[in-house]
């Protein structure tokens, strides 16, 4: 079972409520598909700039491995303030903590409300369900 | 297509309980990697990797006027081929369009043995059934009976040859084939072929037999580092020995001349006429754009269908791409306008609206002879 502390997107992103801001990720099932279990498969990540306005479900930018380039999905709505610049140069902290360290961006939301995402049941069911 | 409509080789549940990732590939489920493509491209290189081609079409065309039959649908000469020699062809269209790319394995002018890639054995054989016209030929689609395993890497021969009866595979040289036992099963196909840049070998047998075979290999092979490899990887190492995939390189579209084929097109007068023959000379003495690789320093990388540019103008557009852990960077294959598709020559490429330069270059980016 995944975390139960935030919500989460068919396509893989993570949302976690952290005082007045939504941060964003991926989840470890997104990297193992991406990497299938070698980090070194991973080669680029693409953030936005911060200040950026996303609305809900638009692609805020691009993770790239050896074999393909994935979009990343906003789960919500609202305004860029803080991006991961780190992540772009050491993508090897997805593989080894997408839930904390791998952090991508924090979204200051329009509308807080995450009523439309996943629980970790139900993403769960989702992933099972697909493969 | 759905998975379920997907077919399957008699290695499908190997290749899933060790663990490969499935996809679709010209309407089979075939394993694209068991761990990473890039590890797996490097055990190639570096010692040996076996793959299961159990997806690829196998034609036999017989009868007393085979190759004369084949010498008017193909562009090589197959009544030139020596005997238990291969060589590389097209099927093409009246415009030059290749339908497919094939191997020719020549037992004699009445037997000759037809490689097909998996999407397009169906049309080939079609096509050739069309064409038969008063030729004195059979031909019959063996793609289901027989398994195709391939061993790739420079101690190809090593982990192979213990399995072999009677045959010193030292004896099967380059593009060329013997039949000899190996696992016990006797008169399996053996070439000196492949589709990566190293020595190896692909073998056909019956596909009952596949899980004994893929098992005794991965068992003799192991002291020599042999590993199973998927499709991510042998799409890496034929790019990277510049071998075109229909599809990418080549397709109704993009002729075998542009595609630099010129070394499995005949037009010598003995061969007689074939099926796009003089579209491809008209195309030879005039070609319009050329395929070529491109690396790029940048960290992004070359993808099927991403534009080229020099300057403002759109020049071409990338046909497969790759990480190279070889050359130990990003690569491609494009083609561009002739007076651009020189070594040296620099363009960009345009990933959603980013522009990343990339150098133009010769292919291949690597061969194992010329180092």
């Amino acid at each position: 079972m995944r975390p139960d502390d935030r919500k989460y997107l068919d396509s893989h992103e993570w949302a976690k409520l952290e005082g007045d801001l939504i941060v964003v990720g991926i989840t470890d099932f997104a990297v193992e598909e991406l990497s299938n279990g070698n980090e070194g498969d991973l080669v680029y990540c693409d953030l936005p700039e911060v200040g950026r306005e996303v609305e809900q479900g638009e692609t805020f930018g691009e993770i790239e491995s050896v074999k393909a380039v994935s979009d990343l999905n906003a789960p919500i709505g609202g305004e860029i303030v803080e991006v991961n610049a780190d992540m772009m140069e050491h993508l090897e902290t997805l593989a080894e903590d997408p839930w904390k360290k791998g952090w991508l961006i924090k979204i200051k939301p329009t509308d807080a409300s995450m009523d439309h995402l996943l629980d970790a049941e139900a993403y769960e069911q989702h992933i099972t369900a697909d493969h | 297509m759905t998975e379920a409509d997907l077919k399957q080789t008699d290695l499908h549940e190997v290749h899933v309980s060790s663990g490969a990732k499935m996809v679709p590939f010209g309407g089979w489920s075939m394993p694209v990697q068991y761990a990473s493509i890039l590890d797996e491209a490097r055990r190639v290189r570096e010692h040996v990797g076996l793959f299961d081609l159990g997806h690829m079409g196998r034609l036999e065309v017989k009868g007393p006027d085979a190759a004369r039959f084949l010498d008017s649908v193909v562009t090589s000469f197959v009544g030139k081929i020596p005997v238990g020699a291969i060589r590389y062809g097209l099927v093409c269209a009246e415009d030059g369009g290749p339908l497919d790319d094939l191997l020719l394995y020549k037992s004699s002018d009445e037997d000759v043995f037809v490689v097909a890639n998996a999407s397009n054995c169906a049309t080939v054989l079609a096509w050739l059934n069309d064409h038969v016209g008063s030729h004195d030929v059979t031909i019959t689609d063996r793609s289901d009976e027989l398994a195709m395993l391939a061993l790739q890497g420079p101690r190809s021969q090593d982990a192979l040859q213990p399995l072999v009866e009677g045959k010193d595979l030292g004896e099967i040289g380059y593009y060329k084939f013997a039949f000899a036992t190996v696992c016990g099963i006797p008169d399996v196909r053996i070439s000196r072929t492949g589709y990566t840049g190293e020595d190896g070998f692909e073998i056909y047998f019956p596909c009952a037999e596949s899980v004994r075979v893929w098992n005794a290999l991965l068992e003799a092979g192991a002291e020599h580092g042999l590993a199973p490899i998927g499709l991510g990887a042998r799409d890496t190492l034929r790019l990277e020995a510049g071998m075109p995939l229909y599809g990418h390189e080549i397709d109704r579209e993009h002729n075998p001349v542009e595609a630099g084929l010129n070394f499995g097109i005949s037009f010598k007068e003995e061969k007689g006429d074939w099926v796009g023959r003089a579209a491809l000379a008209a195309i030879k003495e005039a070609p319009r754009r050329k395929l070529v690789g491109i690396t790029t320093e940048g960290k992004r990388v070359p993808r099927e269908g991403y534009l080229l540019f020099d300057g403002d103008r759109e020049v071409g557009h990338v046909c497969s791409g790759a990480v190279s852990p070889t050359i130990n960077t990003n690569i491609g294959s494009a083609y561009l306008p002739v007076e651009l598709a020189v070594a040296g020559q620099t363009i960009d490429m345009d990933i959603r609206g980013k522009r990343q330069q990339c150098v133009v270059c010769d292919l291949p980016f690597y061969s194992r002879t010329r180092k």
